[in-house]
């Protein structure tokens, strides 16, 4: 009994690192550059088919690439929010509507990234098998793949944390999400710090999906569904709180490995109904103001 | 001179529309097996972004919720198809959506802006993954058949619906509700403080607008032959609506009715052969759009126009 819930808790964090690192980029997008950035997911895919293409092609070890992912993705974010989202944002006459409209145009940006990738990789679902060997843990026994990549978010998570925290762009960031105009008077370069935002929001989902590409199989058309788990889990964590997505991750990754062990069907049903009842309950979440 | 252009006017439009309804209506005497089902497309499209552009293009809100309204309309079909005749099933088919949209309205009516699109967004995946576990754990099967029309017949219904769709939403457009609408998107406080019964005039907009997406999913349903939620509560007929009611402009009455038919018409062109491309194009148009056409093709048009009349106006 002892043992099945101790497996049931270990399968959940393991699923919540995953989960808090792909909420944690799209909270700093959404909480600090306001753009509910629906391809998020998109960069995620990026991040996992580049890694499948690196390791079976050229045998480059998944955890190198991080050092590929991450920067490359985070250019990507900054130079999306330098050219489009800073255009959109002088044009849009309240924080409201320049909210509705960046929302739109990520879906636009979904659309032609997950259609370029289709394109290039194809349709076809890809996996490889790299640290897939099992390790004992309390009794059960787990991927050594799933807890390198729970060490993995807990470490970014924290890093990025600390960084929020401590330096002063950390500051800066924070009091760009506070109040943008006001810290735009007090010297911060505000479109720098905005891009910086979408920049490592994308750089965190090229990373996961580098992470998620070791553990799942891998397709073009796989984003979508980790946007909604990460909008899922930034609403439960509260819109633009970072440790509030943090926990959050982990929250939704109990919830989904308790109920796939009493019915695996309703996972994905329990997580929507979750996110309907807190947004009628509680649409600030747990952390929120 | 200005009289007589006026006059012209009060002609033109009338006329150019019955010609058109004409032409559309006698469409079976002298078109194509597959004219016939590309139009039936066609108008498909423009009775979801039309019904979509009812409630959201007035009050700002956006509405994710269109393929949850679709998918309701499918289902009945498929249900409901073999026992009871065809225009009974569509009625039904739309008063589900109609209930549907009444409860959707009314939990919802907190949420504002980028929560009400997430919201309705969760509710078709919600819907479908609910159906999905009920189909293969309850009844142990995965999707159902629906019965067959003959494509002449599906054509004249959405036709139909069609029609009393754009009657319904010029009268809501033209009448003082159309104002209230308006006024909630310019802002909903101030509309509230002026006597505008903000809550439910937003429930019953969003509820009349459903009727016609469940009317259309449900004579749709039939072409399909074949249904099952991953195809009924596909996502995509949430998104196609809004993307095309912003590429063609909601600032006109006809905006929306172009921008779906100009995409219903891409789509049905590219997507068999094309579908990275057909899919890649969308996405840069709507993106395109949103950075250099606020007000769509309308926008552009009307632009264009005032450079052209403005010009003459310079002259004399």
């Amino acid at each position: 009994m002892i043992v099945t819930i101790l497996d049931i808790v270990i399968a959940g964090l393991l699923l919540g690192g995953l989960y808090a690192l792909i909420a944690m980029g799209l909270s700093l997008q959404y909480g600090v550059a306001r753009v509910l950035n629906i391809s998020h997911g998109e960069f995620i895919m990026l991040g996992a088919l580049t890694t499948w293409t690196l390791y079976t092609a050229f045998g480059i070890n998944p955890l190198v690439c991080l050092a590929i992912c991450g920067p490359v993705a985070f250019l990507l974010g900054f130079i999306i929010h330098r050219t489009l989202f800073k255009r959109l944002l002088t044009s849009s006459a309240s924080p409201g509507i320049f909210e509705s409209n960046s929302m739109l145009a990520s879906f636009g940006l979904m659309f032609i990234i997950q259609n370029i990738a289709l394109i290039a990789w194809g349709p076809e679902i890809r996996g490889y098998s790299y640290l897939a060997f099992p390790v004992n843990l309390a009794g059960a026994l787990f991927g050594a793949n799933r807890l390198v990549t729970l060490g993995f978010a807990v470490v970014i998570g924290l890093a990025f944390y600390l960084f929020l925290a401590r330096t002063r762009m950390g500051k800066a960031i924070r009091a760009a999400a506070q109040d943008p105009v006001t810290a735009g008077l007090m010297g911060v370069n505000i479109n720098n710090v905005l891009a910086l935002c979408f920049g490592f929001g994308a750089a965190m989902a090229g990373i996961a999906g580098m992470l998620i590409s070791m553990c799942y199989p891998v397709h073009g058309v796989m984003g979508l569904e980790y946007t909604i788990i990460a909008i899922i889990v930034v609403v439960l964590g509260g819109l633009g709180s970072i440790p509030g997505s943090f926990i959050g991750g982990f929250i939704l990754g109990l919830i989904g490995s308790i109920v796939t062990y009493f019915e695996p069907g309703l996972a994905l049903a329990a997580y929507y109904a979750i996110f309907i009842l807190l947004l009628l309950v509680r649409p600030t979440g747990i952390m929120g103001k | 001179m200005n009289i007589t252009r006026v006059d012209l006017k009060k002609v033109w439009v009338p006329g150019l529309l019955l010609i058109i309804l004409v032409l559309l209506a006698t469409l079976s005497l002298y078109a194509s097996a597959y004219t016939v089902i590309l139009l039936t497309s066609i108008l498909m499209y423009i009775v979801l972004t039309v019904s979509w552009v009812i409630f959201s293009g007035p009050t700002g809100y956006i509405s994710l919720a269109p393929a949850a309204f679709f998918g309701v309309g499918i289902y009945t079909s498929a249900i409901l198809g073999k026992e009871l005749p065809l225009p009974i099933v569509i009625f039904i088919g739309g008063l589900a959506s109609f209930c549907l949209a009444l409860l959707v309205g009314a939990l919802t009516l907190r949420l504002r802006g980028i929560y009400f699109a997430i919201f309705t967004f969760g509710l078709v995946e919600l819907i479908k993954h609910l159906l999905l576990w009920y189909e293969i754990n309850m009844t142990g099967t995965r999707g159902r058949f629906v019965i067959v029309v003959d494509n002449n017949t599906i054509y004249y219904v959405m036709f139909i619906i069609l029609v009393i769709l754009l009657l319904t939403a010029y009268f809501i457009r033209r009448s003082k509700f159309g104002l209230a609408l308006r006024s909630i998107g310019e802002y909903e406080d101030a509309a509230a403080h002026t006597g505008v019964n903000v809550n439910a005039l937003k429930t019953i907009t969003f509820a009349v607008s459903a009727v016609f997406v469940g009317a259309a999913g449900a004579i749709m349903a039939t072409r399909w032959t074949y249904i099952d939620p991953y195809i009924a509560f596909n996502p995509l007929f949430s998104f196609m609506p809004v993307l095309m009611a912003i590429f063609g402009g909601m600032g006109q009455f006809y905006g929306p009715i172009l921008g779906a038919a100009i995409f219903a018409y891409l789509e049905e062109i590219l997507l068999t052969k094309f579908p990275y491309y057909y899919m890649l194009i969308f996405g840069t148009i709507l993106v395109v759009t949103i950075l250099y056409l606020p007000e769509g093709l309308v926008g552009l048009v009307q632009k264009l126009r005032r450079r052209i009349s403005g010009g003459k106006r310079a002259h004399t």
